[in-house]
């Protein structure tokens, strides 16, 4: 459970968050669509503690992330923007590492990587370092990298950059069923047959605001259009740094 | 802590395969650095043995004037060789180092009891034919002695008359202590090697991480940040450390293939020796550690942090070059400096002298007063946003 009131950030003269208010309920999968600068990215860092926002309040699960950092921390999974393996390391090795960062034991550390290596099926590559890895290998590794600590809140940077068709549907099918497990998912994307499939709501960011929000039936209510992506476009004001 | 642990150990493992890193901290330093040092070391003492017990050549030009000089400098090994047409020309052109004139009127001069002019034509500036010249010249100023002498006691009179005054060498240096001219060389291999060993690991483990984009994941964990920084600078002092160890190691049993013995100097570097500069020396890595990681950290990509480290190269070398160019005597005072109180601390161990306590706990102390400073700066850095965006 996800709650955020009149959140602002700016860098210097850039303002790009300028007063966003959301919420994110378990067992949702929530999008966060906008075109690329909207303040997807930036948005996601303050609620993952990475920066601290300038005005506004987050609760995470009823915690502060600029106060209860830590906490927070072992109760959110993230995949970010930049996946960042360690070449040198094997897919097991990075997954370990972060385990041993959140001190899992290490019983647990190697039950919980048997798991996630039969979830995303990465029996292939699991001990071969990462360097030379595909996209849709590395997003695998940074998911179970997220995953490994089995936290509660889920967020993930545009997830699907750069994959193929069968890696985005292997991911669509994790994506939902962290769902049905009963975990809140958010999700950041430019892509809106994503938000189509998988968000249960969206909340549509144009220029650091929220430009709409709710499921995808009340956003074509709002807008009187007749298919979502006719819908966001309105909502936007431009279609420019969408994909279909 | 257990999450500095974790990073310091990961930090370890990555960068031991890293065959760069292990190139640079565990392999170039203590090869390279007493091959270069033994190498040179063993030329220049071979080059001098071999010009002094060289038979010296010498072309003598009116040898016929002074048969008697000739025969002496024949007695003394040297093989005289026919005068050349031109024997100015021959020893700019390097042919010969040293050719000997002997002018017509030697002779006369020589029984008129003036003063017998020789000429010794060498051209001084030019390194190879200082030994040869020296050698003539003394061989020369001996039979000029000799002849001198015993025209004095033909003529009744004591030749010691002569000496008014006598220097007498009273040589108070020891072996070892000779031997420290040699040494100075190693305080400043040492410094350095205190900041490349961890270099490459302070580079990778904070630009590097900036620029593969795997510094933000990494800061999403419940670890605070200060503790992730600590653990990669343990783990560059750990491998500056090492390195350090490996190059004593390495000096430890290079030093006795060298030919000390012809140059009568007795260098050692026993055990003991050695653990006591890994303990003097043991601060300056954790300063370098903490000043590289700083560095490296504030660079917005690799190459820019690897701009820095060509500038802080500089900082290791400052002290050592000061103390080769003006060797002072070590003060109490001095051994609040860093770097330069390890530099005097070194030779006194290498010279075999007792070191005392309190010079000891002045420049540990300090130094790591200062480090421990810079590390605590350093580990804030990773609050700033500006630096884990940067790239």
């Amino acid at each position: 459970m996800i709650k955020v009131t009149d959140l602002h950030k700016s860098f210097g003269q850039v303002k790009a968050v300028r007063g966003i208010s959301f919420e994110v309920r378990d067992g949702e999968i929530t999008g966060l669509l906008g075109p690329n600068g909207a303040g997807k990215t930036t948005t996601l860092r303050m609620l993952y503690s990475l920066l601290p926002p300038d005005r506004g309040e987050i609760r995470i699960d009823g915690l502060d992330p600029t106060r209860d950092a830590m906490a927070i921390k072992r109760t959110l999974g993230v995949v970010p923007d930049s996946r960042g393996l360690y070449t040198r390391m094997s897919a097991r090795e990075n997954i370990t590492y972060y385990a041993e960062l959140h001190r899992m034991s290490r019983r647990k550390i190697k039950n919980r990587l048997q798991e996630l290596v039969e979830t995303l099926d990465m029996e292939d590559f699991i001990d071969r370092r990462t360097e030379g890895f595909s996209q849709g290998q590395r997003v695998k590794v940074a998911i179970a990298r997220a995953m490994v600590h089995e936290p509660q809140t889920v967020m993930m940077d545009e997830p699907s950059n750069g994959l193929d068709v069968m890696s985005t549907r292997a991911l669509r099918r994790y994506i939902l069923g962290l769902k049905d497990a009963g975990h809140s998912v958010v999700l950041s994307t430019h892509i809106m047959q994503e938000v189509a499939a998988l968000c249960d709501r969206i909340v549509i960011i144009a220029k650091g605001r929220i430009a709409a929000d709710g499921t995808a039936n009340e956003l074509l209510e709002k807008s009187g259009c007749e298919s979502l992506e006719d819908a966001f476009v309105q909502l936007i004001g431009t279609e420019e740094g969408l994909l279909a | 802590m257990k999450g500095l642990a974790t990073v310091y150990k990961k930090e370890i493992l990555e960068n031991l395969r890293d065959r760069r890193a292990i190139f640079n901290s565990l392999l170039l330093g203590p090869i390279l650095f007493p091959i270069l040092f033994i190498g040179l070391a063993w030329f220049s003492a071979n080059k001098q043995q071999e010009r002094v017990e060289q038979v010296l050549e010498v072309p003598v030009v009116g040898a016929e004037y002074a048969p008697n000089l000739v025969g002496f400098l024949e007695q003394q090994g040297i093989v005289i060789k026919a005068a050349p047409e031109d024997p100015e020309g021959m020893v700019q052109a390097q042919v010969v180092p040293v050719i000997i004139r002997i002018p017509s009127q030697f002779a006369e001069q020589w029984t008129s009891g003036k003063p017998a002019v020789v000429e010794l034509i060498a051209d001084p500036s030019r390194r190879e034919s200082d030994i040869p010249m020296r050698r003539v010249r003394l061989l020369l100023n001996a039979y000029g002695a000799q002849i001198g002498h015993l025209r004095l006691q033909l003529r009744g009179v004591s030749p010691t008359i002569q000496t008014a005054i006598m220097v007498k060498d009273v040589d108070l240096s020891t072996p070892q202590s000779r031997g420290l001219l040699f040494m100075i060389f190693l305080p400043y291999v040492l410094m350095i090697t205190a900041f490349t060993g961890g270099m490459h690991l302070a580079i990778d483990s904070t630009a590097g991480e900036k620029e593969r984009k795997s510094l933000e994941p990494l800061l999403i964990n419940p670890v605070p940040r200060w503790q992730i920084m600590l653990g990669k600078m343990a783990a560059t002092a750990s491998f500056a450390f090492i390195s350090l160890t490996l190059t004593l190691v390495a000096f430890r049993f290079a030093l006795p293939q060298m030919p000390t013995g012809a140059l009568g100097i007795d260098l050692n570097l026993d055990g003991a020796a050695v653990g006591g500069i890994l303990l003097v020396i043991a601060p300056v890595v954790v300063l370098a550690s903490a000043l590289l990681t700083t560095l490296a950290a504030l660079a917005k990509s690799l190459r820019e942090a690897q701009s820095y480290m060509g500038l802080i190269f500089l900082v290791p070398m400052i002290p050592s070059i000061i103390f080769m160019a003006n060797p002072i005597k070590p003060e109490t005072w001095m051994m609040g400096i860093p770097m330069f109180s390890q530099n005097l601390l070194i030779g006194e161990f290498v010279r075999g002298e007792s070191v005392s306590f309190l010079w000891l706990l002045m420049s540990m102390g300090g130094t790591l007063l200062i480090g421990l400073i810079l590390a605590a700066v350093a580990a804030t850095l990773f609050n700033r946003p500006r630096i884990v965006f940067s790239s």
